[in-house]
């Protein structure tokens, strides 16, 4: 982490973490910058998070109040936060699994409503923390711990989904492409209704490792690959849809 | 001073109010100025009150998208500050059971209307019964400890509301008013007081959030924005909140104190009443409704020659055992109705020594009579 940065974060914490190579902790150093070019006051924002590896991005490391709930419930709680002070900016970061599995009811009802929130969903397609598990993120075919012969079910577009839900700004940013990633970061966050980012970011040791992508390089250079900014569908590309296409998603 | 007496903010004096309208109106009286919640019969009025009056009130109302975001949202409102709340019923306090345990574990005050009737399940919807007793204190995994009280009238759903919130915002628990189908709808003249006492959450800056030197303190609670940078965590933490997932001492303190700060404290927070008691030899213990008609019954004994007295608790959780073993000293009987299968029941029988124990139990979706209650009585003439 650049040393300009440190001082959004607990002097207390001296590592990530992550595994090495995850993708969360190059969103974490997105998420920081974008913070940063918005001079944002740290004193009156609060950052919510869930239960996986994703939902300890803010929880401990950012030097401000922090809320690490229940698994699937972030959203939830961060509703309660805004409403109760609307002066404080409450920025909701978690997994795939945890926004939209078991928090995908309070996702969509919070998109629904409109309350100024900034959701990023680090999306690995995997449940990382518990040993790499199915998602309803993970594509069809892939191979996870509860689908040793492949996912039958199709995956959720995260994109479509929140959108559908009447998010008025909605998001698809990678860790392989942090320029842009952190442009959306930051719109979502200076948003005044509900913004979501969706944030492409490798896990290595659970997805990587079962779906032949062996070394985080290897996943970050397929990833890159795959992602694409313009809409069309490449039969070659995984997952198959259009679940890998980046950018602003708003009418 | 956390305990401050404030001009009561709803219509005081003589008035004809429901239990629920009389919670909702104790928990603007107290200061509540969140609620988050999720329809549900019995329930519902108190939501429906607390609509139209938190925003013009300076608070917020969300209607959630079901009991578990109800009350996740009231956790989070509590940190940012309000005084919060929800209402629900027996299914709505099933679904909320993992975040009470967070709320117990982070020492977040939240104030729940459990508003009970019949279950199990779906049971009947429309009925009363008291069958969340145990729920209310063990539904979420682990140890922890609560604050539950039990009203029998619709003036006690306004004042035990503001005692809920006053026990609550002190110890930093959750604290339940454990009502019931028939006590919330009731109707019935109340005696609102023009001023009342209530207690806001004290805050020293810069101190440890989540422990203290005591081992069963009540630490200082700031809220989000105040420039603490606080780290609210349901995994074990040290005092400041920094996650301890490893050391068994970190554990062993905290779940200790968690237990220790509420049940150490039981001689202030318990409270009941006492009728006839000096001379009974038959104790009648009752709570909520069913207290009513032990009254009625336990005068009908009276008339009769019975020396008979009631224990009325106003305090379930923590439950003050040591009231029992004393009063047991004295009676050579207890009667113990309830409309569930005898949850307080098995509480009393564990402190009541060698004076024997009967249960009268009624689930069938209605209350329990006073003539049931004194063909109880009859029987251990
Ligand atoms: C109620 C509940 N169910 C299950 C779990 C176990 N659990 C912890 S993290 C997790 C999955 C997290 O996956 P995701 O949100 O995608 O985050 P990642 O670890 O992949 O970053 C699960 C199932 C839990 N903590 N609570
Ligand atoms: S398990 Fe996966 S998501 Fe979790 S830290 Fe490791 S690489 Fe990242
Ligand atoms: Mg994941």
């Amino acid at each position: 982490m650049a040393r300009s940065m440190e001082k959004y974060l607990r002097p207390e914490v001296k590592t990530t973490p992550f595994c090495p190579g995850c993708g969360h902790g190059v969103l974490m150093g997105a998420l920081l910058r974008a913070m940063d070019q918005l001079q944002l006051d740290m004193e009156k924002t609060v950052f919510v998070s869930g239960i996986g590896c994703a939902a300890w991005i803010p929880s401990p490391n950012f030097a401000a109040d922090t809320l690490h709930t229940l698994h699937g419930r972030a959203v939830a709680f961060a509703s309660g936060v805004k409403a109760a002070n609307p002066d404080l900016k409450v920025i909701v970061i978690s997994g795939d699994g945890d926004l939209t599995s078991i928090g995908g009811n309070h996702l969509i009802h919070a998109a629904r409503r409109n309350q100024e929130l900034t959701v990023i969903c680090a999306n690995n397609m995997i449940y990382g923390m518990t040993g790499g598990q199915m998602a309803p993120t993970t594509p069809q075919g892939h191979l996870t711990a509860t689908s040793v012969q492949g996912n039958p079910y199709r995956a959720f577009d995260l994109v479509k989904l929140v959108k559908g839900a009447g998010a008025p700004y909605v998001a698809r940013g990678s860790v392989v492409r942090p320029y842009d990633l952190i442009g959306y970061l930051k719109k979502a966050i200076a948003s005044p209704d509900f913004a979501f980012v969706e944030v492409l970011s490798p896990c290595p040791t659970q997805y990587g490792r079962r779906n032949k992508l062996d070394s985080p390089g290897a996943m970050y250079d397929r990833l890159g690959q795959l992602c694409r900014t313009e809409a069309g569908n490449d039969p070659a590309c995984f997952p198959p849809e259009d679940a890998l296409l980046l950018g602003e998603f708003n009418d | 001073m956390p305990l401050t007496t404030v001009t009561n903010p709803v219509k005081a004096g003589s008035r004809y109010l429901s239990g629920n309208d009389a919670a909702a109106e104790g928990a603007i009286a107290a200061g509540c100025r969140f609620y988050g919640g999720y329809p549900i019969t019995p329930s519902s009025e108190i939501m429906e009150y607390m609509s139209r009056e938190m925003v013009p009130r300076g608070g917020a109302f969300l209607q959630m998208e079901d009991e578990i975001a109800s009350i996740s949202s009231v956790v989070g409102a509590s940190w940012s500050g309000a005084k919060a709340m929800t209402a629900t019923s027996g299914p709505g306090l099933s679904l909320m059971q993992e975040c009470l345990g967070y709320a117990a574990f982070t020492e977040t005050p939240v104030v729940v209307v459990d508003v009970q009737r019949a279950g199990p399940c779906t049971g009947q919807a429309t009925k009363v019964g008291a069958g969340d007793i145990m729920a209310v204190k063990w539904g979420s995994h682990g140890d922890y400890q609560v604050v539950a009280l039990s009203p029998w009238s619709v003036q006690e759903m306004f004042s035990l509301t503001v005692e809920a919130f006053n026990l609550s915002e002190r110890l930093r628990v959750p604290a339940f008013l454990l009502a019931e189908e028939a006590t919330g709808h009731l109707r019935e003249r109340v005696d609102l007081p023009e001023t009342i006492e209530i207690y806001n959450r004290d805050y020293t800056p810069g101190q440890p959030v989540f422990g203290c030197a005591e081992a069963d303190g009540i630490p200082s609670m700031p809220c989000f924005g105040a420039g603490e940078k606080l780290m609210v965590t349901g995994s074990t933490h040290d005092q400041w909140g920094f996650r301890k997932t490893e050391g068994p001492e970190f554990h062993d303190r905290l779940v200790r104190r968690l237990s220790r700060k509420v049940l150490d404290r039981k001689a202030e927070i318990c409270r009941h009443e006492g009728y006839y008691l000096d001379d009974a030899e038959v104790v009648v213990v009752a709570y909520g409704f069913t207290a009513r008609s032990a009254l009625r019954a336990v005068r009908q004994a009276r008339q009769d020659g019975m020396a008979v007295g009631l224990l009325r608790l106003i305090t379930i959780w923590p439950f003050d055992g040591e009231l029992i073993s004393r009063v047991a000293q004295g009676a050579r009987g207890f009667l113990v109705p309830e409309m569930n299968l005898g949850q307080v029941d098995g509480l009393v029988r564990s402190a009541a020594g060698d004076t024997p124990v009967k249960s009268l139990t009624q689930v069938n979706g209605s209350t329990i009579s006073p003539a049931s209650i004194l063909a109880a009585l009859g029987e251990m003439r």
